[in-house]
């Protein structure tokens, strides 16, 4: 589910970024290094991190990382889209908008201000399962950083003028990365067809129309409800001293009161008796499938074998430059344009095994839905080779140690285990259980998960951008 | 107010800067292969960066072959004389090595991180040499990739984004090779000969430099330099790059279905050891590069909710490369917005930044340098631009000084200077399907 966090800022500095290789047509392979990096986590034995609870119910984790005098500060609320009710879709986003907007004391984009004028960056986003908060600021600026946020999580100031501006950014925003983006109106589809029940079904952005509708008082609902100490989880990687942030937690967090929180309905989805087609009608050049299969989403992190070998699977399909797909249908049969697979199997609701792809020229859309089942079947009956399955665990290793390289991505795996009911605790247990699947395993779980009747499809159907121009006459009195 | 604003950013400066940057040592030296080397030792995590740039980026390539630097590139790991790309794709992940090879305007990059353990990096950089050295470009390799690199290219058409910036490239540059956009005929005129002989001509060990951060000893690196450009041609610095010559002023629209108009306005702008370097980059934090404390932010979303991102940047480059601002908003409201970035530049223009703005931004740039430096990808990153530009040894303790000194008349001067409303060029794509009236959303 990580893949659709949604970031609220563009980097400003973002220009001397490594390069990645574009060459294995793998679109999801950023959720095959997520779900390594997720899941693979286990330090030299130390007592690194911190971990304590305030009296407020509010969770406390600290990181020392004394590389460089930085620290990354986070919040993250168990509030996400998921929680959300239908006709107020999007209201979870549009709220961490809106903490941005000033609190009985702090004026309104002055937290911004403050924390540009020592030097960080700050931002949030939401996913289905939660929102985060976060700043990045030299190590002497924690406590103020603190300070704030805890004023934001109970003394924020909504009114109605600041929403009604607000409301239009977000709309901006959807624009922006959903109606016009052909690919995303997909995923949107393949959420919305996969999930008749669980929340899942509902975008993280919200659909256009409950954003037309949606009022003040329901984003001040939202707040009211779920932002609180006892909902909340702190996360705190840099050059620190773990007692000292946890005394600063308590004369700041710990003076935020506790609250009742909604009931969480646990949404069962029900079972699928068909397979699911749906098809989006968009302006493109390449049609584009995706497909999506039920798949368990991980529980007992010492127990639920299943998911370890499912994310073996998606590796090997998809996990580095030569893996199956790409080596497959991109370059050895050129049936794809792209083909990619990805699982992560660490989320609050229900998970989904995903592959999509695009025809190389002259070949079609249907071609290249039989090719990427076919690279199942061929596991299903063939399984894979040992030396995959070495492969994929020694980059589940490096994957770690590169990791520790980036305080934010630490925080990110702290917080993001946090907010699915896990704990960094587990990281152990969760590169344990990578390193015991078995080539007999992965063959098992593609045989068990990936009948036809369980697929949910959707095909993107390219509307030509000049035929769609002609059929929209207003355009050419307006330039 | 001067002597007062200089007091409290030495205060600044002797609070963070310092102690952040005290820990960067890059040692510089040129390999006895002719390559320069940029090298920073670090110990604190078992792993290594390597990043080799060349001159190499698409304004090397000439300008009916545009493509054919990224071409060069990306098909360095499509095989070897002794492997062919499955086996280099293998053998890399087999290691736990993260390859990745690609081509800016400039510069080509190759970059490669592994453990730094010796069994591994050894093994990491022979294969990285292999990459660099002896790319085989086999036919069939290249064909496919070139097909695919037309369907890519067809499929970002019909994209409002991609099309934004290739209008505006083209329209601030000209023919200039920064403005050349590489089209289906481009790719298709191209050959393996034309990748081979880029290759040999620009992948040159005079046009080398190597960045290297991690956990190994001066004498490791010393050698990787030298294994990583051992067997390239000796070659000669690149001829230098014409100097892009200012367009006058145009607005150029382009009509696309989405909801959306994606505007760029803009002009070229900095190189790299530009003068006006400094007082140009802090006076952009104001207007539009400090993200939601910017000028254009506060004018176009947080006032009116024109726009989700609105910013402005300069991409300094060996010659100058573009000044931009870019916004995106739905069609019927893209001329307010554009009315309003308008006003927001010329009055800052025209009277530059408050002192408290410029007070503002010298304690982001100054404070937050230490954020920019700590972790060796981002460490990486700057080191690769000082070697590969020939700044200054010290340019990272050099930049905050210099930031920490400017005036508000500097930054006035220098924008006066150089941001031009007569040559500045605005490219409009999109907004089209904007069909629905604006704030016809019912019970507000």
């Amino acid at each position: 589910m990580r893949l659709w966090k949604r970031w609220c800022d563009r980097a400003a500095f973002g220009r001397d970024e490594t390069i990645a290789a574009r060459r294995s047509g793998r679109p999801w392979s950023q959720i095959g290094a997520l779900a390594l990096v997720a899941v693979v986590s286990a330090p030299a034995a130390q007592a690194n991190p911190f971990e304590t609870r305030l009296d407020n119910g509010m969770r406390v984790v600290v990181k020392e990382d004394r590389r460089a005098p930085s620290v990354v500060h986070m919040v993250w609320y168990d509030a996400g889209s998921m929680d959300e009710v239908a006709g107020t879709s999007g209201v979870a986003h549009v709220l961490e908008h809106m903490m941005f907007k000033g609190t009985d004391t702090v004026g309104p984009g002055e937290f911004n201000k403050i924390v540009a004028g020592v030097g960080g960056r700050d931002n949030a986003f939401t996913s289905y399962d939660y929102t985060a908060y976060f700043q990045q600021v030299p190590a002497d600026q924690l406590g103020r950083m603190m300070t704030l946020e805890a004023d934001r999580m109970h003394k924020l100031q909504l009114t109605d003028e600041a929403f009604a501006k607000e409301i239009e950014v977000v709309k901006e925003e959807r624009r922006l990365r959903t109606e016009d983006s052909a690919r995303a109106l997909v995923h949107e589809e393949l959420m919305a067809s996969a999930f008749h029940a669980h929340p899942y079904q509902r975008p993280v952005i919200g659909w256009m129309t409950d954003l037309d509708r949606m009022t003040p008082e329901d984003a001040r609902r939202w707040y009211r409800e779920w932002y609180a100490p006892n909902n909340a989880t702190l996360v705190v990687v840099g050059d620190v001293d773990h007692e000292a942030v946890f005394r600063q937690a308590a004369s700041t967090y710990g003076q935020v009161p506790a609250a009742q929180l909604p009931r969480r309905p646990v949404v069962e989805e029900p079972p699928q008796r068909g397979v699911r087609r749906s098809v989006v009608r968009a302006p493109a050049e390449l049609p584009y499938v995706a497909i999506a299969w039920p798949t368990p989403t991980l529980r007992d992190p010492a127990k639920d074998a299943d998911v370890y070998a499912l994310q073996v699977l998606a590796a090997v399909l998809d996990g580095y430059d030569g893996a199956r797909l790409s080596r497959t249908l991109v370059r050895d049969k050129q049936v794809a344009q792209t083909a990619g697979a990805g699982y992560d199997g660490i989320a609050r609701g229900p998970s989904l095994f995903y592959m999509d792809g695009a025809p190389a020229p002259g070949k079609t859309l249907a071609e290249v839905e039989a090719a990427l089942i076919g690279e199942l079947s061929r596991i299903q009956t063939e399984g894979v080779a040992e030396h995959e399955l070495a492969r994929v665990k020694t980059q589940a290793v490096a994957s770690r140690v590169y990791q520790r390289d980036s305080l934010m991505g630490q925080a990110m795996e702290i917080g993001g285990l946090a907010a699915v009911g896990l704990s960094w605790k587990d990281e152990a247990t969760l590169l344990e259980g990578i390193r015991k699947v078995s080539a007999d395993d992965v063959k098992s779980v593609a045989q068990r998960y990936f009948s036809k009747d369980q697929m949910t499809v959707v095909v993107l159907e390219p509307l030509p951008v000049a035929a769609e121009m002609a059929r929209r006459p207003s355009v050419k009195t307006r330039h | 107010m001067r002597a007062m604003t200089r007091t409290l950013l030495a205060a600044c400066l002797a609070l963070s800067a310092s102690a952040a940057l005290a820990g960067v040592d890059i040692q510089q030296w040129v390999a006895s292969t002719g390559a320069r080397v940029a090298f920073v030792e670090t110990h604190a995590l078992p792993i290594v960066d390597i990043q080799v740039d060349f001159a190499a980026g698409s304004a090397y390539a000439p300008a009916a072959k545009s493509g054919l630097a990224g071409l060069t590139a990306s098909l360095l790991d499509a095989g070897t004389r002794q492997r062919d790309e499955n086996a280099l794709a293998d053998r890399f992940a087999d290691l736990g090595a993260r390859f990745g090879a690609g081509a800016e305007t400039d510069r080509a990059s190759v970059t490669l991180r592994s453990l730094s353990n010796a069994t591994e990096r050894v093994a990491a950089v022979d294969l990285l040499a292999e990459v660099i050295q002896q790319p085989a470009y086999p036919q069939a390799v290249f064909e496919r990739e070139r097909a695919r690199a037309i369907a890519g290219l067809k499929e970002a058409q019909t994209q409002p984004g991609y099309l934004v910036e290739r209008a505006f490239g083209e329209a601030v540059y000209g023919d200039h090779p920064y403005g050349r956009a590489t089209s289906e005929a481009s790719l298709n005129a191209l050959t393996r000969d034309d990748v081979l002989a880029f290759h040999r001509q620009h992948y040159t060990a005079a046009a080398a430099h190597v960045s290297i951060v991690g956990d190994l000893s001066r004498a490791e690196a010393e050698a990787i330099a030298v294994r990583l450009t051992e067997g390239l041609a000796k070659g000669e610095a690149p001829a230098a790059l014409p100097v892009p010559a200012l367009r006058d002023s145009t607005v150029l629209r382009v009509a696309h279905p989405a909801a959306q108009s994606h505007v760029l306005i803009g002009m070229p702008g900095l190189t790299r050891d530009d003068p006006d370097y400094y007082a140009l980059v802090a006076g952009n934090y104001v207007l539009g590069g400090g993200g939601f404390v910017s000028r254009l932010m506060k004018e176009v979303r947080e006032k009116r909710g024109y726009a989700y991102s609105v910013y402005s940047y300069f991409e300094p480059q060996r010659v100058a490369g573009p000044f931009r601002i870019g916004l995106q908003t739905r069609g019927q409201q893209a001329d307010d917005a554009i009315a309003v970035v308008r006003d927001t530049l010329k009055q800052f223009i025209a009277e530059g930044p408050t002192q408290q703005e410029l007070d503002a931004a010298k304690g982001n740039i100054v404070n937050g340098f230490g954020l920019r430096l700590d972790s060796n990808a981002k460490l990486l990153g700057y080191v690769g631009v000082i070697g590969f530009y020939g700044l200054p040894a010290d340019w990272l303790e050099q930049y905050p000084r210099a930031v920490s000194e400017l005036t508000v008349e500097q930054v006035r001067d220098a924008f006066q200077r150089r941001v031009l409303p007569a040559h500045l060029v605005t490219v409009i794509v999109g907004g089209d399907g904007d069909v629905t009236a604006p704030s016809a959303a019912p019970a507000r």
